[in-house]
């Protein structure tokens, strides 16, 4: 495949360049946009001849955790997430700092600015940049593709962990990149000092101090790095600092070079030579970042800067959402390019549930007992398709915060006193986070009712592999839910009265009960046809 | 040589396709390529683009510029009006009539009909009806390629032979029926503008 050119996904590009750069082991919990690299992976025969770990973990805190466990053994290994999922795998991931690794290891979170398909838009930056855990942010494929040679060389040499940053545009942007050759993965090969990974305070306070000191060389590892380059310009009225994919939106705007002198970041700790040049240079400076102003709230300092530092924070930029050429034309006070508006006769068309969706079946039974007879406010969602019950015509469920949080929001507003207090979460979000929660309210016998809307996959992701597959039932009695009180039912039109019965007899019941309505995703089983 | 093309629709009407035929063609020519896609969310039942980017320079960014757009090609006539802003003064919008109504408030034909021939250089195509009547009614997306073709800047010849690529793995039956919706598409707009 060498010096080959392939169209390639970012997201592919990456899952590409691992394979290539040797890596032995994918872990990883779906979440848009960073569910292609595994699924790549999984899709790819380079892999399977390989014999290269690919399924997927049961959430990003076992996923960041078991490509711990590889690098402690020598080989070469990516955990991938989505931004919130960097929230679940904090624990792991900044310990890890700490730690440091021994076979390459890299942590690829994927970030959404403008929200298309999460609840946030934080940026995994920071959490670099906290972790003291240096930080790659490609602005294209081809870098994408190259940062996992790179990184993985840096993980090796320097003995740390590194995360990649990418956001939702270069994910799912597809473009050409050039292979280069293949390399060997690692044998077997135990970390040197036996005790690097036990984080007992005597030797945490050590292996601190060590990360504290290895900064210097990560900063200078950042001013000589191919990704971090100064671009000259004749005009020094303003120098420009772009970051990431911040730097393609603002090149959009000069085809044949920038006026500007312009520092193109791709790796941090920031590159402290290069942005003090600027610095020294430039009256002012642009900060455009892609996410969250990080750098931009680094310069400026908290009384501020002597010179005058613009992006985000003083509306040159907008201080949210994503970024856009025409974004960078309005803050330089060029033309704005926007053509016509929106005509009025356009109207929003969220997302919905498909037709002949089990989740229907749930909701309209839940109608019927619940919001008719109680009114509003007493079922606590999760994060998957049945959060689309928010939209018209169910408008049946009154919140959705983060994986496994409607089995233990259920539980504290059932503390609370609230009644009824119900719950539903979905198969895979249920075995990411739900488990714990159901065992809280298993120990005080909480009178709440759990929905798992068993549907036999990862429906809103596009339907992956759920750990939860055929063992709902089995790990709610063992976790200890009165077997009486855990009930299944298949969702379906012809079943409504049945479903609803079960309901009542369960709201009746002064305790924690599970029902568990089982019926396939339709789209999986349209794709198996 | 430069492109810039929003494919819309909604989400499952699978505009990824038209993208997968020109990406074939873009490569083959040695061509730069950026194509941002949607996924997540809004492909249950929402609406949906692709931004395709085609030069003969390097891209810089996965996004088109507003107001940069030379063709909107939409598979439903409501969703090619949402990326206006996108479009250039001089740009084409070319889009299928057939509506996909999933939501209770969606404009009625003649107010959507009038919007849409409000745009200087438009072509709309009934690509479902097309692609029923020349018996293949799952081609009705390379009818509406068919119908872009002439503003793409690429040799027609060429996305045949990609339709033959593409689709040879199905069969050669698939392959004939989606070259007869290429030429039904191009045929209707040599037709709709003359
Ligand atoms: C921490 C975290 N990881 C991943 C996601 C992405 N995510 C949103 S919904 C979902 C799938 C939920 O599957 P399931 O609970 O089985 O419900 P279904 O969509 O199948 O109805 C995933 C993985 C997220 N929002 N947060």
């Amino acid at each position: 495949m060498e010096n080959q050119k392939v169209l390639l996904l970012g997201d592919e590009a990456i899952a590409q360049g691992a394979i290539d750069a040797g890596a032995s082991g994918f872990y990883a919990y779906p979440g848009t946009p960073s569910t292609e690299i595994m699924e790549y992976v999984q899709h790819s025969k380079e892999a399977d001849e390989g014999n290269i770990h690919r399924q997927w973990s049961a959430n990003e805190k076992t996923a960041v955790e078991s490509a711990l466990g590889m690098s402690y053994a020598g080989k070469r290994t990516v955990a991938c997430m989505k931004h919130v999922g960097v929230n679940v795998a904090a624990d792991p991931f900044v310990n890890s700092g700490v730690t440091g690794a021994n076979g390459g290891l890299i942590v690829v979170a994927a970030d959404d600015p403008s929200m298309h398909s999460s609840q946030n838009e934080q940026d995994s930056r920071f959490f670099a940049n906290f972790s003291l855990i240096p930080c790659l942010e490609p602005s294209n494929q081809q870098e994408a593709y190259d940062m996992m040679f790179y990184g993985m060389d840096f993980s090796e040499k320097f003995k740390t962990p590194l995360l990649m940053r990418i956001t939702t545009r270069l994910a799912h942007s597809r473009s050409g990149v050039v292979l280069k050759s293949k390399r060997p993965q690692n044998s077997l090969k135990l970390p040197e000092d036996g005790r690097q990974f036990v984080l007992l305070p005597s030797i945490s306070r050590k292996r601190y101090k060590l990360l504290l000191e290895a900064q210097t060389k990560f900063v200078e590892e950042s001013e000589n790095s191919p990704f971090n380059v100064y671009t000259d310009g004749a005009d020094k009225s303003l120098g420009v600092i772009a970051c990431g994919i911040g730097y393609n939106y603002y090149m959009e705007n000069f085809p044949s070079g920038s006026p500007n002198p312009v520092l193109k970041i791709g790796q941090y700790p920031a590159p402290r030579k290069l942005i003090e040049r600027m610095a020294k240079e430039c009256k002012t400076i642009l900060v455009i970042e892609e996410g969250m102003p990080l750098l931009e709230e680094n310069l400026r300092g908290f009384m501020n800067a002597p010179l005058e530092i613009k992006g985000r924070l003083d509306g040159t930029l907008p201080r949210d959402g994503e970024l856009n050429p025409n974004l960078i034309r309005i803050g330089l006070g060029l033309s704005d390019n926007t053509g016509n508006d929106v005509p009025e006769v356009v109207k929003l068309r969220p997302p919905a549930m498909c037709t002949g969706c089990s989740h229907i079946d749930t909701y309209k039974a839940l109608i019927e007992t619940v919001k008719d007879v109680y009114g509003d406010g007493h079922v606590f969602s999760d994060i998957g398709c049945y959060t689309l019950g928010a939209y018209p015509p169910y408008e049946i469920i009154n919140s959705c915060v983060d994986m496994g949080a409607s089995v233990t929001m259920a539980k504290g507003a059932a503390d609370a006193g609230l009644f009824p207090s119900i719950a539903v979460i979905g198969d895979s979000t249920f075995t990411h986070s739900g488990m714990t929660g159901l065992l809280d309210a298993v120990i005080e016998n909480t009178n709440m009712i759990l929905f798992i809307l068993d549907n036999s996959t990862t429906a809103m992701t596009g339907g992956q592999k759920s750990h939860a597959y055929g063992k709902i039932k089995d790990i709610c009695i063992g976790l200890g839910v009165n077997p009486e009180h855990v009930r299944e039912v298949v969702p379906l039109p012809k079943n409504h009265s049945e479903f609803v019965n079960i309901i009542k007899e369960e709201l009746e019941y002064n305790g924690l009960s599970v029902i568990i309505p089982t019926r396939e995703c339709i789209q999986t089983i349209g794709k198996k046809k | 040589m430069k492109r810039d093309i929003i494919l819309a629709g909604v989400g499952g009407q699978g505009i990824l396709s038209i993208a997968t035929v020109i990406g074939f063609v873009v490569v083959d020519q040695g061509l730069y390529l950026k194509q941002a896609e949607v996924h997540g969310m809004s492909q249950r039942g929402g609406d949906v683009q692709s931004n395709l980017r085609i030069s003969s320079d390097p891209i810089y960014s996965d996004l088109i510029p507003a107001g940069q757009a030379d063709l909107i090609i939409s598979v439903e006539p409501m969703e090619s009006l949402r990326y206006i802003p996108f479009l250039s003064r001089t740009g084409w919008l070319i889009t299928s009539t057939a509506p996909y109504v999933n939501i209770t408030d969606y404009p009625e034909n003649d107010v959507l009909m009038n919007e849409i021939r409000k745009v200087k250089n438009h072509i709309a195509i009934p690509a479902d009806t097309i692609a029923k009547e020349i018996g293949s009614p799952r081609s009705s997306n390379i009818v509406m390629l068919g119908a872009a073709s002439a503003y793409l800047d690429l040799p027609f010849e060429k996305l045949e032979e990609g339709i033959q690529k593409i689709f040879g793995k199905k069969g050669e039956k698939i392959v004939e029926s989606n070259l007869k919706a290429l030429h039904a598409g191009r045929d209707f707009a040599k037709s709709y503008i003359a």
